[in-house]
C-alpha cells in the first residue's frame, strides 16, 4: 500500500496542473498514469488556449462565446471561473517557459478561433497541446513530485453508504502494467481524477487508444452521478482514414471548406452566413455531413478543406504540423491540394459532475478536465476551450483537494436541491446483466465499509479487484475483449453520431446489452504478468461498455436539438422542456436517470437563452 | 496462424561518419543531406505507388511480417525469436496499424507501446527492418517484405516490443530540463517577450516527443551508458538557447554538458539526426552546444 496526501489520477494537462498546484499547497502528492505523462493525450491537441489577454477583450465577452456556443447548457458559475482564471493562468504556462508563437513585438500570439467574437485564441504553431503538456512536465520534474508511471488505476475506494452523498473515497486501486503487481494507493486527503477522453467508445475517433473513459466509469460506478453523457463533440476536419485530427487554427487563419461542385458552401447554403467556416463545430460538421448525404461530397464520404491560398510562408509558420499529419497519415500536400476531412469524434462534452472547484459529491473525491463537467461547455465546447480547462479546474481541483478554501461553490452536487426523476424507454434493461455480484464488473462481494478506517476501506477494494483480475486470468476460453469492443465502436459511430434517429440510438442500447452479456464471458488469453496489455484492454472494455450506454441513453431520453445533439424527430430547441442537464446515477447496476436545472444566473448578469445563429 | 522462426538479431549497420570539421557552420552538409533524405523519400513514394497498385491488382493482398517474441515468464516465449504474421493490405496501412490487427485477430499477447496513433505521444518506436522508426508513422507499402520488426536495440527487452525506457529518462531529467527564467515580469497578466527568431531557433528541439529512436541508434551511447545521448542534449538545447533564460543560467547548463559524458562524446554520425521522426536536427544542436561551450572558455580534452 502506498499512501501520499493527494493522489492524481491521470498525467496529460488536468492531471499535471493539479499535481503542482496541490504540491504548491504543501500537500505529499502522487500521480498514478497508465501512461508515462508526455504520453499523455494532452499532447495532441493543436489549436490553442483561449484567454482574453488584450485590449478591446474581456473575460465577460469570453463567457458570453462559451455561454452561446454551449447552447445555454452550460453552467454560468462553472463557464464565468473559466473566462476569469484562464488568462492567468495562460501567462503561468508563459512564465514557466512554454513556446508560445509570437508577434512582432515578443508577446504571446492569438488567432481567430471558430465562435469567438474576438480573436482570443493563444497557440503555439499547430502543436499548443504537445507544448503544453511538456512544459507542465518540465515543472513536475523541476519539483520532483512522484510518478507511478504505466499504473493501471482500475477501481475507486470508496466506502458504500446508502446514499452516494453520504460516501467518501480514500484512495485507488492500481495494476502495476510491468510487473502485474496489484496495490492500494491511499489518499489521506483527495483523488482527483484527471483521465481524459473516452473517444474509444466510437469507431472514428481524434482521441488516442488510450481514451477509454476509465475515470468516467469509475467514478460512475462508485455512485457519483455522470452528466450531459449525450453531448459528444465531432470534430468537422478529421482525416477520413485515421480519424487524425486537422486542427481548427487551419480555419482560424482562413482555411475554407468546399463540396464536391467547388462551391463554399458554408456560405452558399446558408450554413453560418455570417462566420461561414469559423461558426461553432457543431454547426460545421452538420454543415459538413448534409453536403454529403446531398450528394456533394468527394467520394460520397468528405468534403475538402483548403489552405493554399494562405501562401506557403504563412503555412508552414502558423500550420506547419498540419503539413506533416496531412503527409503522413493521408497522403496529401497541404501546400499543393486541398485536404480531405470530414467529421470524427473529438470531445465528450460530458462527465463526471462537479462543482467549479472539481468537487464531486463523495467525499475526497474531484474530477477535472476532459472526464469532468462542471459544466463549461455544455452541448457544445468551443475549439480553444479545453485547454484552459485543464488548467483551470486542474488547478482548482489539486488546490481544494489539498485544503486550500476556494469559497463556497455555487454549484450543487450530487442528488440534493432541486432535481426531477427522468424516463426512457428502452429496448432492453440498460446496466448490469445481473446488478450486484458480477465478480468480473465489479469484484461482487460488498462489505459494510462505513465502519473501516480509510486503511482499510482500500484494502478492501484492493481484494476485490484482485479477485477480478484472477477470474479474468483463471479462465481458458470466452470471448476476447476486442470483438467485444469493435462490435459497440462501430454501433456508436453508426447509431450515435451527428444526426441521430430513435430507431438507430435503440439499436445502439440493444448491441451494448448484448456486448455486456457477452462481456460476462470474457477471458484474457495472455497468461504472463509482464506488461499484459491483453488484461488493461479487457477492463478498458467495460468502462467503454458503460460510458456508451451513457451516451445512448442520454441522447435517446433528449427529444429535442441543442448543441451537438441533433434528433430526426425533434429538430429544434426546446427550452421550456429541456434546459437542464440530464444526470445518470449508477445506482448499484441499475442506471437512474434524473434532470437538474441549468444555472444561467453569472455574477453579475442572468444569460438570456437567444437563437444561435453564426 | 504464426509459425516460429527463431533467428540471430542482425546488428545496427554503422552509419557511415561524416566529416565535420569543428568550428565550421553545418548547414551546407545538412542541406545536403536533407535533400537527399527528401529524394529518397519522393523515390520510395513513387515507388510506393506503382506497388499500392500493383498489390490492388493482386489477389492474395497481405503483407508478412516478421515480430520479435520474448516474454521471461511464458513458458514458451523465454527464448527469444520471431513469429510469422499475414496481414491483410489496406490502402495507408501503417505498421502500427498491422501490429493492431496481429494482436486484435491472431494474437492477443502480442505487446507494443502505442497510443497516440498520430505520432505525437512517442510510444511506439520500434526497429523496424533495421532502423528505428515510429510504427504509426510508417506506411507498409515504403518497406520490402518481410517486415521485420523488433524491439529497439540498445535497451532492455522488457517483454515483446517494449523495451524498458527507464534509463532514457533518467538522462533525460538529469540536464535539468526545465525553464529557469532570470526574473518574471511582474504581475500575473504580463508575459516575458521573446522575439519571433529567437522562438524560431529553438522551435525544432521543442519538438521531441522522448521516443527514444535517436538514443537507440546513438553507437556512442550504446557503448557508453553515462553518456547524455541526442535527446537529452538537444532538451538542454532547447533552454540554453531561449533568451528567456538569463546568462548565469545559460553558462550553467553549458557546465552541465561539457562534463565528460556530455556534448563532447558526440562523434558526429548523425544515426540520431537521420532516424529522428520528428526531422529534430539533433547533431546540429550538439555541433552548436559544442562552439557554446568553447566559446565561453571552457576547455577540452
Amino acid at each position: 500500500m502506498y499512501e501520499h496526501d493527494v493522489i492524481v489520477v491521470g498525467a496529460g494537462g488536468a492531471g499535471l496542473r493539479a499535481a503542482i498546484a496541490a504540491q504548491e499547497e504543501g500537500a505529499d502528492v502522487a500521480i498514478v498514469s497508465k501512461l508515462h505523462p508526455v504520453r499523455s493525450h494532452t499532447g495532441a491537441a493543436e489549436g490553442g488556449i483561449n484567454a482574453a489577454l488584450r485590449e478591446g477583450d474581456s473575460w465577460q465577452d469570453h463567457a458570453y462565446d462559451t455561454m452561446k456556443g454551449s447552447d445555454y447548457l452550460g453552467d454560468a458559475p462553472a463557464i464565468e471561473t473559466l473566462c476569469k482564471d484562464s488568462p492567468k493562468e495562460v501567462i503561468q504556462l508563459e512564465h514557466w517557459g512554454m513556446a508560445f508563437s509570437r508577434e512582432d513585438d515578443g508577446r504571446v500570439s492569438q488567432r481567430p478561433f471558430g465562435g469567438l467574437s474576438f480573436p482570443r485564441t493563444t497557440y503555439a504553431g499547430a502543436e499548443t497541446g504537445h507544448q503544453l503538456l511538456h512544459t507542465m512536465y518540465e515543472q513536475l520534474v523541476k519539483r520532483g513530485i512522484t510518478v507511478y508511471d504505466e499504473w493501471y488505476v482500475s477501481d475507486l475506494a470508496v466506502t458504500d453508504e446508502e446514499r452516494p452523498e453520504d460516501r467518501t473515497c480514500h484512495g485507488v486501486v492500481a495494476y502495476d502494467i510491468q510487473s502485474g503487481e496489484l496495490s492500494g494507493f491511499r489518499a489521506k486527503e483527495g483523488v482527483i481524477l484527471a483521465t481524459g477522453g473516452l473517444g474509444q467508445v466510437f469507431d472514428h475517433t481524434t482521441n488516442a487508444v488510450s481514451n477509454t473513459g476509465d475515470g468516467v466509469a469509475m467514478a460512475y460506478r462508485a455512485g457519483v452521478p455522470i452528466e450531459d453523457m449525450e453531448f459528444i463533440q465531432f470534430h468537422p476536419t478529421s482525416l477520413p482514414s485515421t480519424g487524425v485530427l486537422i486542427s481548427e487554427g487551419v480555419r482560424g487563419e482562413g482555411g475554407i471548406l468546399y463540396n464536391s461542385e467547388g462551391e463554399r458552401f458554408m456560405f452558399e447554403y446558408g450554413y453560418a452566413s455570417n462566420a461561414g467556416e469559423l461558426a461553432s463545430r457543431d454547426v460545421v460538421a452538420r454543415a459538413e455531413l448534409s453536403e454529403v448525404n446531398e450528394g456533394r461530397g468527394i467520394d460520397d464520404e468528405y468534403v475538402h478543406l483548403d489552405m493554399r491560398h494562405l501562401g506557403d510562408e504563412r503555412i508552414t509558420d502558423r500550420l506547419e504540423n498540419i503539413l506533416h499529419l496531412a503527409k503522413d497519415f493521408e497522403g496529401v500536400d497541404g501546400l499543393k491540394e486541398p485536404m480531405p476531412v470530414k467529421p470524427g469524434q473529438h470531445y465528450a462534452m460530458g462527465g463526471i459532475e462537479t462543482d467549479e472547484n472539481g468537487e464531486t459529491c463523495i467525499g475526497g473525491l474531484y474530477a477535472a478536465g476532459e472526464c469532468a463537467c462542471a459544466s463549461v461547455h455544455g452541448s457544445n465546447r468551443l475549439g480553444g476551450n479545453a485547454l484552459p480547462e485543464l488548467i483551470v479546474f486542474g488547478k482548482r481541483a489539486g488546490q481544494h483537494a489539498a485544503g486550500k478554501d476556494l469559497g463556497t461553490a455555487k454549484i450543487e452536487t450530487g442528488q440534493q436541491g432541486e432535481y426531477e426523476l427522468g424516463e426512457v424507454d428502452t429496448p432492453v434493461e440498460p446496466g448490469e446483466v445481473e446488478p450486484a455480484g458480477d465478480a468480473v464488473a465489479d469484484g461482487g462481494v460488498a462489505a459494510d465499509t462505513g465502519s473501516m478506517s480509510g486503511h482499510d476501506v482500500v484494502e478492501h477494494a484492493v481484494k476485490r479487484e484482485r479477485n477480478r483480475v484472477q477470474t479474468l486470468m483463471d479462465r481458458d476460453e470466452g470471448v476476447q475483449h476486442a470483438e467485444i469492443r469493435s462490435a459497440v465502436q462501430k454501433s456508436m459511430t453508426q447509431h450515435v453520431n451527428v444526426f441521430r434517429e430513435e430507431e438507430g440510438l435503440k439499436q445502439a442500447l440493444e448491441d451494448i446489452a448484448e456486448a455486456r452479456e457477452r462481456y460476462r464471458d470474457v477471458f484474457v488469453k495472455d497468461p504472463s504478468r509482464t506488461f499484459n496489455t491483453d488484461l488493461i484492454q479487457t477492463i478498458e472494455t467495460r468502462n467503454i461498455l458503460d460510458t456508451a450506454e451513457a451516451i445512448t441513453l442520454g441522447a435517446l431520453a433528449r427529444k429535442e436539438f441543442r448543441g451537438a445533439h441533433w434528433r430526426a424527430e425533434a429538430q429544434e430547441r426546446k427550452d421550456d422542456e429541456w434546459l437542464k442537464h440530464t444526470m445518470l446515477s449508477w445506482n448499484d447496476g441499475t442506471p437512474e436517470l434524473w434532470y437538474k436545472p441549468v444555472i444561467l444566473e453569472g455574477e453579475d448578469k442572468e444569460y438570456e437563452p437567444k437563437i444561435r445563429s453564426y | 496462424m504464426s509459425t516460429q522462426v527463431p533467428e540471430t538479431e542482425t546488428e545496427t549497420e554503422t552509419e557511415a561518419e561524416t566529416e565535420v570539421e569543428h568550428g565550421e557552420p553545418l548547414a551546407p552538409a545538412q542541406q545536403e543531406r536533407m535533400r537527399k533524405k527528401a529524394e529518397g523519400r519522393a523515390e520510395r513514394e513513387e515507388r510506393a505507388k506503382q506497388e499500392a497498385e500493383e498489390r490492388a491488382n493482386a489477389e492474395d493482398d497481405t503483407y508478412h511480417l516478421k515480430v520479435f517474441r520474448f516474454d521471461p515468464e511464458v513458458e514458451g516465449k523465454q527464448e527469444p525469436r520471431f513469429d510469422d504474421f499475414h496481414v491483410p493490405y489496406k490502402k495507408g496501412m501503417t505498421v502500427l496499424d498491422a501490429l493492431i490487427y496481429a494482436r486484435d485477430t491472431f494474437d492477443s499477447s502480442l505487446t507494443f507501446r502505442h497510443s497516440c496513433r498520430q505520432a505525437i505521444c512517442g510510444s511506439d518506436a520500434l526497429f523496424v527492418n533495421g532502423s528505428q522508426r515510429l510504427g504509426c508513422k510508417t506506411q507498409l507499402s515504403d518497406l520490402d517484405e518481410p517486415v521485420r520488426v523488433e524491439p529497439l536495440p540498445h535497451a532492455d527487452v522488457e517483454k515483446d516490443l517494449v523495451v524498458d525506457m527507464e534509463h532514457f529518462y533518467d538522462q533525460m531529467e538529469s540536464v535539468e530540463p526545465y525553464f529557469d527564467a532570470d526574473e518574471l515580469p511582474d504581475g500575473e497578466l504580463e508575459e516575458q517577450r521573446q522575439t519571433r527568431e529567437n522562438r524560431e531557433k529553438v522551435k525544432m528541439s521543442t519538438r521531441c516527443i522522448w521516443c527514444g529512436a535517436c538514443m537507440s541508434s546513438c553507437n556512442i551511447a550504446a557503448g557508453n551508458n553515462e553518456y547524455l545521448g541526442p535527446a537529452a542534449i538537444n532538451k538542454a538545447y532547447r533552454f540554453a538557447m531561449d533568451e528567456r533564460e538569463g546568462e548565469d543560467r545559460k553558462q550553467h547548463r553549458l557546465n552541465i554538458l561539457e562534463q565528460e559524458n556530455g556534448v563532447w562524446r558526440c562523434q558526429t554520425q548523425f544515426s540520431c539526426t537521420e532516424v529522428c521522426p520528428k526531422d529534430i536536427p539533433l547533431t546540429e544542436h550538439i555541433q552548436e552546444l559544442k562552439r557554446e561551450a568553447v566559446k565561453s572558455n571552457l576547455k577540452f580534452w
